[in-house]
C-alpha cells in the first residue's frame, strides 16, 4: 500500500548527542583501509586547519541513519522495513565532523513517491553540533520495493 | 581547508589517479563493526541468498567510502569535500574465498565551479558493473 503523502514535511525530535571520539574515527578509518594521516593524528589534522582529527565524509552516516530509525520504525507511516534498500546517500557538508564533537540529527521526511508500486522515501538528516552549528546535511533514499504477488 | 591541488591546476576532462580497492568477508565483517550495520546479506550467505541474492554483496555505504578516497587521496585535506552523493546500481558481490571482490573508481573533473570548488564525476565499477550511479563530489580547491 502506497505510503500517505501527508506524512511528507514531517520532523522527528532531535535526537541525544552522539559524542565522536578519537578511537571511533580511527576504527572507522582502518576499516574502510583509509591511511590519511588527518583521521589518525591530531597534528596533521591541525596542520591542515582543523582543531583536533576529522572523520572519513562518509562516518557520519552511522548517526544519521541511526536518527532515521525513528522514521523507518514509526507505526503511523508504516514501512516494510524488511523490503527496503538504500537506494541514493547525499551529503552536504559545511565542515568535516571532528572528534569531540556532540552530534544531534533532525530527521524530516522530504518526500515520498510511488512508482510502479515501490515506496521511495527521502529522509533529510540535519545535524549540528553542540553550539547549534550545521555540520552536515545527509539524504537518504529508500525504496521499499512491492510485495510479490502471492 | 588545505587542498593541495589548486583551482588554476585543473580542467573539465581533468583525470584523477584511479585506484582499485579491494573487499573480502574480513573486509565486510570489519566494516560491519565499524559502521554498526550488521545486515546479515552482509555477512551471511546463506541469508544473502535466501533473499534473493546471489551471495554475500558488500555494504553500499562500504563502497561510496572508498569511492571518495580517489578524491581524498588526491586534494589532499579530506575536509575540502563540500557535497558527496552517490546512486546504489549494483551490488558488489563479494566470494567466500581470499580474493573476494573489487572496487575500481576513476574520477575525473565534470565541471568548474564558484569559490574554487569543482565537481568531480566517479565512476565504481566491481567485475565490469557499475556499482555505483550519479556518482558526484563537490571539491573546494586551493
Amino acid at each position: 500500500m502506497a505510503l500517505d503523502q501527508s506524512f511528507v514535511g514531517r520532523s522527528y525530535p532531535p535526537t541525544d548527542p552522539y559524542e565522536v571520539g578519537r578511537e571511533k574515527i580511527r576504527e572507522f578509518a582502518e576499516a574502510v583501509g583509509d591511511l590519511n594521516p588527518a583521521y589518525t593524528d591530531p597534528e596533521a589534522a591541525k596542520a591542515l586547519g582543523h582543531a583536533d582529527v576529522i572523520a572519513p565524509p562518509t562516518f557520519v552516516f552511522a548517526i544519521t541513519f541511526k536518527a532515521a530509525g525513528q522514521v523507518v520504525q514509526d507505526p503511523q507511516l508504516g514501512l516494510d522495513y524488511s523490503r527496503v534498500v538504500h537506494g541514493d546517500q547525499k551529503f552536504a557538508y559545511t565542515r568535516p565532523v571532528r572528534a569531540g564533537d556532540r552530534l544531534t540529527v533532525t530527521s524530516t521526511i522530504e518526500s515520498i513517491k510511488s512508482l510502479a508500486g515501490n515506496d521511495i522515501l527521502d529522509i533529510r538528516g540535519e545535524v549540528h553540533d553542540e553550539s547549534g552549528e550545521h555540520v552536515v546535511t545527509a539524504v537518504t533514499k529508500l525504496v521499499a520495493r512491492a510485495a510479490e504477488e502471492g | 581547508m588545505t587542498a593541495k591541488i589548486t583551482y588554476a591546476d585543473v580542467e573539465v576532462g581533468t583525470e584523477l589517479p584511479a585506484q582499485t580497492f579491494p573487499v573480502t568477508r574480513a573486509t565486510l565483517v570489519q566494516y560491519a563493526g565499524a559502521s554498526g550495520d550488521f545486515n546479515p546479506i552482509h555477512w551471511n550467505e546463506k541469508f544473502a541468498v535466501e533473499v534473493g541474492l546471489p551471495d554475500v554483496i558488500a555494504h553500499g555505504m562500504f563502497t561510496m567510502a572508498e569511492a571518495i578516497r580517489v578524491v581524498t587521496d588526491w586534494v589532499g585535506d579530506p575536509g575540502a569535500v563540500v557535497e558527496y552523493g552517490v546512486r546504489f546500481t549494483k551490488p558488489v558481490v563479494v566470494p567466500n574465498d581470499d580474493k573476494g571482490a573489487t572496487i575500481e573508481v576513476s574520477a575525473k573533473i565534470g565541471a568548474k565551479l564558484d569559490d574554487n570548488t569543482v565537481r568531480v564525476d566517479l565512476t565504481a565499477t566491481s567485475a565490469g558493473q557499475k556499482v555505483l550511479g550519479m556518482s558526484r563530489a563537490v571539491v573546494r580547491l586551493a
